[in-house]
């Protein structure tokens, strides 16, 4: 079986099982997979820059927000439906991302760590200050009359479950084309060795720019969807605490595969809510698992079955 | 007419005069070898010709233009290539991707493509090994992966920096007969230590001693000169 076949069966599977889910799961369940599905497309969008480009940044809680904040300000202030107000999110993320790309890579390693987890908390903090308008921590709880689209209402768990996993389904195929393509490709090179890139005649930061507005970009989709699917938008989501969690979720399915961040999502996600209903000390069990994984499988969840089964994984 | 020429270059690091006020003319279609002791400013003043760093005064012209002020990716644009003295593959990417890579900055379309990758691969003896993960090959084999690399960009000017490190005897005498069947084709520049290599494949030789031009002429010249022994044997 070819390298393609095999591409096309598994992660076209996949996401012909996430469709069929919706049909089986019992409503607990149900809501929370429409939730990973959204982070996770978070975490693809943070995949292609930290995964497939070695971008390493601290601050994508900034591009979330601005998705986020980009879609629930049109809603709450200017009464824009759904399609108006991810726009807004939607454009307001690409300005975001262009803005700190363009700033940010004039540095590398720690310095753009440094600087975009900066950028993250200058972001947070006009959230903040503009408390009048954003609500600040207490945030804004969308009108559930703008939340529809004709007769489909996004409140609802089975528009709510469609429409994530529309999003998420987007993200997937984008990124499995992207890394398949030459410009993917020219992105990998740039994450292997990005002087030996640029000795290819690769106008290196153009690429990378590209890679930081894309991840911004898609980062930002999930976050206005997660405001507009779950009805609120608050402070929270712009915090630092927001800006690792797609790292960690990246890290543990396996940076720079296709499949990895919705692995990486979901794992964390059953992981905290499974052993938080068996003991009030959760956060130990999580963090007890993370440093396994990261001792004893540091490629990730999907990094490990690149290694050991296929080495063709996208 | 000369492809490249250098009036004036220098570069100085700390103080220390890596390369200095170095006029050098290489014209189109010469093999030409560049010789010197250890530290002699080889690799820098090769690095100045490509752009990896950037010279402290001088300039650098390319086919009679002055490129002194274009960034690497730029003059690699321009048919430049240039291949790493410490080897510098793509390592988690396959041999094939590594070439393709290369290839796809002047060739588009998937079969075009794979037609140079295949011919890069081949002229460089890696053809059995396409798939196989560049970081997975041996020493000698990556260096040649390099040598491939350069080659898919069919360069006005190839900048090899010490291309037969590491190689075997078999490999270096299939080398020879690459850069030879290469000659009518494109503008070779070669820092070389191995001397059979440099005898028998360079028209021309220029010697760098703390850099700067200690003499050029005709391997022949060179392997006659007192100066140049003297460099070698350090007791100039």
């Amino acid at each position: 079986m070819s390298d393609s076949t095999k591409t096309v069966i598994l992660h076209g599977g996949l996401l012909a099982l996430l469709f069929l889910l919706q049909f089986l799961l019992p409503a607990y369940h149900h809501g929370n997979l429409a939730r990973i599905m959204v982070l996770a497309t978070f975490a693809m969008g943070y995949n292609v820059m930290f995964g497939y480009t070695g971008l390493l940044s601290l601050g994508h809680a900034l591009f979330f927000a601005a998705g986020m904040y980009g879609m629930g300000l049109a809603m709450q202030y200017a009464g824009a439906g759904p399609v108006l107000a991810m726009s807004a999110g939607l454009v307001a993320s690409i300005v975001v991302a262009l803005v700190v790309g363009l700033l940010a890579l004039r540095t590398a390693g720690v310095g753009f760590m440094i600087v975009t987890l900066m950028f993250a908390q200058a972001g947070y903090l006009i959230i903040l200050y503009y408390g009048a308008w954003t609500r600040g921590d207490e945030g804004l709880v969308m009108p559930q009359a703008l939340r529809m689209l004709g007769a489909i209402d996004f409140s609802q768990p089975g528009p709510r479950y469609f429409a994530a996993l529309g999003l998420f389904a987007t993200g997937f195929l984008l990124t499995l084309w992207m890394m398949r393509s030459p410009f993917g490709k020219v992105l990998i090179a740039i994450r292997e060795n990005e002087e030996r890139a640029r000795m290819l005649g690769y106008d290196v930061f153009r690429y990378k720019l590209a890679a930081v507005v894309i991840s911004g970009t898609l980062c930002g989709l999930a976050g206005a969807a997660y405001g507009l699917l779950f009805g609120y938008v608050g402070a929270t989501f712009a915090s630092v605490q927001y800006s690792i969690f797609p790292l960690l979720w990246v890290l543990l399915g396996g940076a720079g595969t296709v499949i990895g961040p919705l692995i990486g999502t979901l794992f964390m996600f059953y992981l905290i809510d499974l052993s938080s209903a068996v003991t009030s000390a959760y956060m130990l069990v999580a963090g007890v698992v993370l440093v396994l994984l990261t001792l004893f499988a540091p490629q990730g969840l999907a990094g490990e079955l690149r290694a050991r089964v296929w080495r063709g994984l996208p | 007419m000369s492809l490249l020429s250098t009036r004036g270059l220098s570069r100085s690091f700390a103080g220390l005069r890596a390369v200095h006020e170095v006029d050098f003319d290489l014209p189109k279609g010469e093999v030409r070898a560049l010789i010197g002791p250890n530290g002699a400013g080889k690799t820098t003043f090769v690095s100045l010709l490509c752009g990896r760093i950037l010279p402290t005064s001088g300039q650098v012209f390319f086919d009679g233009r002055d490129i002194s002020a274009l960034p690497a990716h730029r003059r690699i644009g321009l048919g430049m290539a240039y291949t790493f003295q410490i080897t510098s593959v793509f390592s988690r990417l396959s041999a094939y991707e590594n070439v393709a890579l290369a290839a796809r900055r002047r060739v588009h379309g998937r079969a075009e493509v794979d037609r140079v990758v295949m011919r890069a691969l081949e002229q460089a003896g890696l053809h059995d090994r396409p798939d196989q993960p560049a970081g997975d090959l041996s020493y000698g084999h990556q260096r040649l992966l390099e040598i491939a690399m350069g080659l898919a960009q069919a360069p006005r000017l190839l900048i090899l920096d010490e291309p037969t490190q590491g190689l075997s005897d078999g490999e270096v005498a299939a080398f020879k007969a690459l850069i030879r069947g290469l000659k009518d084709s494109t503008t070779i520049l070669l820092i070389e230590h191995n001397m059979s290599v440099v005898m028998e494949t360079a028209d021309r030789v220029t010697v760098l001693n703390f850099g700067e031009i200690l003499a050029e002429g005709t391997p022949a010249e060179i392997h006659a000169n007192a100066q140049v022994q003297a460099a070698y044997l350090g007791t100039g």
